[in-house]
């Protein structure tokens, strides 16, 4: 019982890690994809991202405007 | 029964609370523990998060949690994202939390401890907290809009445009001020040198790696990232002591101080992805890591406080800057108490990924209490050092002298008693030539780190956790370095644009390359006269830059405060109006002291009068008659950048007193703009999280 506890507990902090770090965040990306154009596709329907170009994407509009203080 | 348990042990916590607070006020005893400080700031911390932020939540902002908030109705699965309040607090936290409040409680504990931390502390919970969390409340009930934006639309283009030079003249300064710091750390230090080049390739390493070799694999690359920039740590201690490599990296404060220009410059041109992107995971990992280890060091160690309570430089003769204790000790310490620069992530970014109105309590006050208390590690870290040992690191050779004997002569002969065998020792204990003259703070704290670190988890490895530290602050002074530079450089990109629309392509070669070079010479240009400068250049620029950050906070509670007067909230005004006037009160003396006064160590133009008067006397030496001219035209310059930042500040409080004396009037003012109110569908998910 205790080992499951600190099993997901530890599955708790991972999943947190990953989600501070955005090391997930391609997988968010297609779920919300899934969620919000996936069902209804009869306009303007487009394939997802792949990973490659999702992250550049990511990774180039997390770095305009302030983000960082002093 | 519970909730008299619940009263009960808030009493108790009050209690504990306000002896601690005694014990740091009123002891007069030769040293005392550490852990009365950590007991003090968890007690006034938890009081002021259950009772003032709560109230503040519920009376004074009305948080509505059935609100749908901006993450929620403008999800676009990028930047509108909601996420789990937890995530976002590390957002948040990570991104207010940068070098200022390790470097400003460093420099005030030239004042003892007292003063520091009941600023930190207080300053915290009724000024900063209230400021990032008011902030943080308003944007997110304007489809998350900037600060600037925010000022525009209530109060008027006036506001709106002080915002913007006001935050571009702080990033300016800072950037100089940070620069400063890392090259007084490095120089003639070729292990710190060896290590802090070793974090660009390594960055480069990553930035690769994340991007093509496995791309979005962040924590991988992390990994390898971290794991390197431990090894470069260790990689800096061969080279120091390989008589060929460490010549290398051996090097005065000015030639470093042109690398520094020039890596700004690259960071600001090269593509975020290369250089950027990877340098901030590698320093938020670093940061968070090392300050919960410092935490956990001091809560194992209870190391004890030796600077006394208060030392005699509260009159304002203190060696690390000019000054007296009011008001100087607020405009020191920025960060750790209350600083605008929060403002900019408060609006923005963080409500951008917001779920519910009901965690604005928890992230904005909440980040900012967690940043009060690294101000307040950094106050003890500074404070564990045998005083004379932390006013021979952190005075100025134009202070105390250059010979090392002079120095503790003149240290000691204030009370401090310190000798030149001990700082040798210390020195060739830490890894390095010398720690004479050492100014900046970063040297003085990664001291103290190392002394901490290494008493708690090995006593050999002192050298090692010195340039650990080092390593810590040069990493993230330089992300905020590159961050700020390329900042700067869409901001006047965006300004020229106004002027000649092709300038604000944010990708035009021409236009990238000149917006550039105009930041990087903005701060390159402090920065190098702050090397020159024979006091050190800190005790000049900090204040300024201390001026700059308190002036943007004033505006934010500006817009706050304007805001709650046009909601029909005059009962609570003071909230957000008493921090105001305090801001107003301590910006504007300041910048008067450092404009007016007499003292040539605190006055520009005194100071700029009197090296004129000793230059044309002749009785400067031949090295400082060489950069006289230069340093007396760099105080006039400052003198008439505090007067502007103050005509500024003044400017937007009339401002603002001008639209809330016509809603009184019943004058038209510029109506609310709060987005109108749409039920959040994300409730049940969000209760069930």
């Amino acid at each position: 019982m205790g080992s499951r506890l600190m099993l997901s507990s530890l599955r708790t902090c991972w999943r947190i890690l990953r989600q501070l770090s955005g090391d997930d965040a391609y997988e968010r990306y297609l779920k919300h994809y899934v969620q919000h154009h996936g069902v209804d596709c009869d306009h303007e329907c487009h394939v997802p991202l792949s990973k490659k170009d999702f992250f550049k994407q990511w990774q180039d509009e997390k770095w305009t405007g302030v983000k960082r203080c002093c | 029964m519970n909730t008299l348990l619940k009263k009960f042990i808030w009493i108790f916590i009050a209690f504990l609370g306000a002896a601690a607070v005694g014990g740091i006020a009123l002891n007069r005893g030769e040293t005392i523990n550490a852990l009365w400080f950590v007991t003090a700031a968890l007690c006034v911390y938890a009081i002021a998060y259950r009772f003032y932020a709560a109230w503040i939540a519920a009376s004074v902002l009305t948080v509505d949690e059935t609100r749908a908030t901006p993450a929620e109705r403008l999800d676009n699965g990028k930047d509108f994202v909601p996420t789990n309040r937890w995530i976002v607090f590390g957002h948040h936290f990570a991104a207010i939390a940068g070098p200022g409040p390790l470097v400003g409680p460093t420099l005030a504990a030239q004042f003892g401890y007292l003063p520091g931390t009941l600023w930190i502390l207080f300053g915290a919970v009724l000024g900063g907290c209230v400021q990032d969390m008011v902030t943080l409340f308003l944007s997110t009930r304007r489809d998350a809009k900037s600060l600037g934006q925010m000022a525009r639309d209530e109060l008027g283009p006036l506001g709106g445009t002080a915002a913007l030079i006001g935050t571009f003249c702080i990033m300016i300064i800072l950037i100089a001020v940070l620069g400063l710091v890392v090259v007084n750390a490095m120089k003639h230090s070729p292990w710190a040198t060896a290590t802090v080049a070793a974090t660009i390739p390594i960055a480069m390493i990553v930035g690769f790696y994340m991007r093509y070799f496995r791309p979005g694999q962040v924590l991988e690359a992390s990994a390898l990232g971290v794991t390197l920039l431990l090894l470069s740590v260790v990689a800096g201690g061969w080279i120091d002591n390989n008589p060929v490599m460490r010549v290398i990296f051996d090097h005065e404060g000015l030639t470093l101080a042109w690398w520094v220009m020039a890596y700004g410059f690259a960071a600001a041109i090269l593509p975020v992805w290369l250089l950027l992107a990877p340098r901030d995971y590698l320093s938020t990992f670093m940061k968070l890591g090392t300050i919960t280890l410092l935490a956990i060091a001091i809560v194992m160690l209870q190391p004890e406080v030796k600077m006394p309570a208060l030392t005699q430089f509260i009159d304002g003769t203190g060696p690390i800057f000019g000054g007296k204790l009011f008001p100087f000790v607020f405009i020191t310490i920025a960060c750790g108490a209350i600083s605008g620069f929060h403002a900019l992530i408060a609006s923005g970014t963080t409500p951008k990924l917001l779920i519910n109105e009901r965690d604005i309590r928890m992230i904005g006050y909440g980040g900012m209490l967690l940043e009060s208390f690294v101000a307040l590690m950094a106050m003890i870290a500074a404070t564990v050092l045998d005083p004379g040992v932390f006013f021979a690191i952190n005075s100025p050779a134009g202070v105390v002298g250059l010979i090392d004997t002079d120095a503790v002569a003149k240290i000691s002969s204030w009370g401090f008693p310190v000798t030149v065998e001990q700082m040798q020792l210390l020195a060739s204990q830490m890894g390095e030539a010398s720690l004479f003259a050492r100014t900046g703070g970063a040297p003085s704290l990664a001291v103290g780190m190392a002394s901490i670190f290494g008493s708690a988890f090995g006593e050999k490895l002192l050298a090692l956790w010195y340039h650990f530290a080092i390593m810590f602050e040069a990493i993230f002074i330089l992300t905020t370095l590159d961050a700020g530079t390329r900042v700067g450089r869409f901001m006047l990109q965006d300004m020229l644009g106004n002027f000649w629309p092709k300038m604000a392509e944010t990708s035009w070669t021409p236009s990238v390359i000149v917006t550039s070079a105009l930041v990087v010479g903005g701060w390159g240009y402090f920065l190098y006269i702050g090397v020159i400068d024979p006091n050190g250049g800190v005790n000049i620029l900090w204040p300024l830059f201390g001026i700059a950050n308190q002036m943007l906070a004033a505006i934010a509670l500006c817009v706050a405060t304007g805001i709650l007067v046009k909601s029909d909230k005059l009962k609570f005004a003071w909230v957000t109006g008493l921090p105001l006037l305090w801001l107003i009160v301590i910006t504007s003396t300041a910048a008067w002291e450092k404009i007016a006064s007499d003292d040539v160590r605190i006055g520009f133009f005194a100071g700029a009068n009197d090296l004129a008067a000793k230059l044309s006397a002749g009785s400067l030496t031949m090295e400082k008659a060489k950069v006289a001219p230069q340093l007396i035209f760099n105080l006039h310059l400052d003198a008439w950048l505090t007067l502007f930042f103050v005509a500024l500040l003044w400017l937007i409080v009339f401002d603002m007193l001008r639209v809330c004396s016509r809603y009184f009037a019943g004058k038209p003012v510029p109506p609310l703009a709060e987005s109108p109110h749409i039920p959040s569908r994300l409730i049940e998910e969000w209760v069930r999280d």
